[in-house]
């Protein structure tokens, strides 16, 4: 397939972009491999053990952007311990002394050290993004180091990050000849913010589209970092104060007027209601909403603002908006394509009666034709209100319920939620990413695997009755990615069915599980592409080997596909079999 | 005495006892991370000794990871309610053996030993001298805490104002669980 010269062959290729169909052109033949690899700008790794960084650098020398991903999904929910892995030093040693053009890192779920930081910020001249979600490890001295160092910078965003905050000037090492910045985001840094600082880079940097800020910024200063830039399309506003005095609310709601370029809000960290109808001029133009953190927001005020936002294609929201609330939404957000619905009360000790129940969602389902990705936390269900929204909406992309209480059956019929859901994976031709709750057994299994033909990501969790549920998903599901189990009864039988299918996949977690150690060792033996761990936290456990029973129950267990085998970095209750 | 019989009448409610789980099924409420001081593996004794203070209310909260929120969301949430609760910070307080929970307001304390002294009056009990590497010594009784993130540590390893912003839960705990803390885990 030579007709053409390479340099047009590659040219081509810069229209491909999707990772997935790059990865495709790289299998036709061995000249398209070559061009592919030495052409390829964007390298997308979603498990960090699968590969290692010389094998990375070797096949990708051209590499600007990488994005690595390192503790799996349950870590957000405290289920991985703090020392399991996912450290992104060794990557970016590797990166510097290859001298790779590093420009762009995105990082999910990994540790990284100050001494990553310094080191990212000291090795490559051009880089111009770092974005970091659900990462910990490091405190604003890192950050300083990036501010200080990277004299391109455009992209400093910080999504929901453990960041140790030393009060310093991080935000005082932006030099005064930086002015490349078009996004800023440190809304969860915890501590004092130098307002005058920020004044003045905000001031400096007139590409800056993208600002959010943390709790630390005032309402008066608000108004003049708006006035500095009324091109912000998107803001994260931190914190109202109490009893705004009219000046400032004035002055605020002038700044606000000239934001005519703003799409996106969210934040209001501390938040005085009262405050909000400073912003009712630009809700019009709003297509995304982000009110999940804002506690204070209820009621009346809540409901006024999102009536003005009818453009509204993304709204995540606290659960305290009610069904009422969501009828609302219903009735006014006709472009909504994602909606996101969170516990105000996480820790299950207060009778919440504004909660949302199924009431809301089939409301949204009926007056939003548009949606496509949903995660809804609730009390309570019914198979009635789930046919429902699937016979309103078949084409969700995303389905996540979660249901608080675990085991909770249809509340009208007290029967399980199978049907339920089997409506929704039927419906749903074309979904991709489903997590389940209720009350469930393995017929609802049955239905995913019969149905969910595109399912790439499922999230089990209490529920099923035996290891046939298991094997319904992995024999149906032949688009598995990812398969997240917790304290369900899935044993070694649904585990050892079919070992080979664990290669076409990133990664299976098993924890609280019926799976022994024998099974996991048995898994293991055949397997030399798969690492598989146990993680087993309890001190006591970790017996000499030679007293090991096999049938004794593994509390977690981890395992992915990789192609550079055993992990070298794991802690000592972590055991790679 | 008293205890031992309500140990009994415990025992023999397990059938009937309302908690999550299949039938047949231990729960397991892991209550321990290895970078923190761990309970020891006590998981039977635990969860009727958990059963015994907690029959009253929704074990759901006691399940590590549950509802899925990010640790992050979920810290974040938590620090909004106390500030905006205004009055106080009101805290549970269960001790093993103990028929029902009380609830203290940690911010009437200035410092430890006056927390100590409230709960020893509440409970009729007395707590032992802390040390910084073994812990409570000299009873049977060590006062541990929920934090933030759920897990389970020693009152009286933090600075006082770091342990009542984090503070969600107090459990006394007594008996065979006692012995890892009390001795430098």
């Amino acid at each position: 397939m030579n007709y053409f010269p390479d340099e047009v062959i590659e040219h081509v290729f810069d229209f491909v972009v999707s990772h997935k169909d790059r990865n495709s052109i790289s299998l036709v033949c061995k000249s398209w491999h070559k061009i592919e690899r030495f052409s390829r700008k964007e390298v997308f790794i979603g498990n960090c053990y699968a590969i290692n960084p010389e094998r990375l650098i070797g096949r990708f020398p051209c590499l600007k952007s990488l994005t690595l991903k390192g503790k799996p999904h349950f870590a957000d929910f405290n289920l991985v311990p703090h020392e399991w892995g996912g450290f992104v030093l060794p990557w970016i040693e590797a990166l510097a002394r290859s001298r790779v053009g590093l420009e762009e890192l995105r990082l999910k779920r990994m540790v990284v050290t100050d001494e990553s930081l310094e080191l990212l910020s000291r090795s490559f001249a051009n880089f111009k993004s770092l974005v970091l979600v659900s990462c910990e490890g490091f405190t604003t001295d890192g950050l300083a180091s990036i501010a200080t160092n990277c004299r391109h910078l455009r992209e400093l965003d910080l999504q929901e990050n453990e960041i140790d905050d030393h009060r310093g000037q991080w935000l005082n090492c932006f030099p005064d000849s930086c002015t490349t910045l078009i996004s800023l985001n440190f809304a969860c840094l915890k501590g004092e913010t130098n307002v005058a600082a920020l004044e003045r880079l905000v001031a400096r940097s007139p590409n800056l589209k993208s600002l959010k800020l943390n709790r630390a910024v005032p309402l008066d200063a608000l108004a003049r970092l708006m006035s500095c830039a009324p091109q912000l399309v998107d803001l994260g506003v931190g914190s109202y104060e109490n009893e705004p005095d009219p000046e400032s609310f004035a002055k605020l709601m002038t700044a606000i007027e000239k934001c005519i370029s703003l799409r996106s809000l969210s934040g209001f960290l501390e938040v005085a209601p009262l405050c909000l109808p400073a912003f009712y001029p630009i809700c019009q133009n709003l297509i995304s909403l982000n009110l999940s953190y804002a506690a204070e927001i209820q009621g009346n005020h809540l409901i006024k603002l999102i009536q003005l936002c009818k453009r509204l294609q993304r709204l995540w929201i606290l659960d305290s908006i009610g069904d009422k609330g969501l009828v609302v939404v219903a009735d006014t957000c006709k472009e909504l394509q994602e909606l996101r619905v969170f516990p105000s009360d996480v820790h299950g000790e207060e009778d919440n009666i504004a909660a949302v129940t199924e009431v809301g969602l089939v409301a949204i389902s009926a007056g939003c034709p548009k949606l496509h990705s949903i995660l809804y936390f609730c009390k309570q269900m019914t198979n009635a209100a789930l046919i429902a929204v699937a016979k309103n909406c078949p084409n969700f992309i995303r389905f996540r319920l979660c249901i608080l209480e675990p085991h909770k059956p249809d509340h009208i019929t007290s029967q399980s939620l199978d049907e339920g859901f089997g409506a929704i994976v039927q419906a749903c031709k074309g979904l991709r990413r489903l997590s389940v709750s209720g009350l469930l057994t393995d017929q609802v299994f049955l239905y995913i695997g019969m149905y969910a033909e595109q399912l790439e990501m499922l999230s089990i969790a209490f529920a099923g009755d035996t290891d046939k549920g298991m094997l319904y998903v992995l024999n149906g599901c032949k688009k598995m990615r990812k398969l997240e189990i917790r304290d369900s009864p899935f044993g070694n039988a649904a585990l050892l069915a079919d070992v080979g299918r664990y290669e076409t996949m990133r990664s299976l977690w098993m924890s609280s599980c019926e799976v022994t150690l024998g099974g996991c060792k048995r898994l293991a033996q055949n397997s030399p592409r798969l690492n598989v761990e146990i993680i087993n936290e309890n001190e006591n456990n970790r017996m000499e080997q030679n007293e090991e029973d096999e049938g004794e129950k593994v509390d977690k267990l981890y395992l992915y596909r990789t192609v550079v085998g055993t992990r070298k970095d794991a802690p000592p209750y972590v055991r790679i079999l | 005495m008293e205890k031992v019989d309500v140990y009994d009448e415990l025992v023999n409610l397990k059938a009937t006892e309302l908690r999550l789980g299949l039938p047949g099924t231990e729960e397991t409420v892991s209550c321990g991370k290895s970078n923190k001081r761990a309970l020891p593996n006590d998981t039977e004794k635990e969860i009727e000794s958990t059963g015994k203070t907690e029959t009253a209310f929704p074990p759901k909260a006691q399940i590590v990871g549950w509802p899925p929120v990010r640790s992050y969301r979920k810290n974040n949430i938590q620090t909004k309610k106390n500030e905006s609760e205004g009055q106080g910070n009101y805290v549970k307080v269960s001790m093993d053996g103990a028929p029902y929970l009380r609830k203290i307001d940690l911010t009437m304390y200035k410092q430890y030993p006056e927390l100590m002294k409230s709960l020893e009056n509440m409970f009729k009990f007395s707590v032992g001298e802390y040390f910084e590497r073994e812990g409570y010594k000299g009873s049977d009784f060590v006062p541990t805490y929920e934090d933030k993130d759920g897990d389970w540590m020693l009152v009286g390893d933090v600075p006082w104002e770091m342990f009542v912003s984090s503070c969600k839960r107090l459990r006394i705990m007594k008996g065979s669980e006692v012995k890892g803390l009390g001795c430098g885990v």
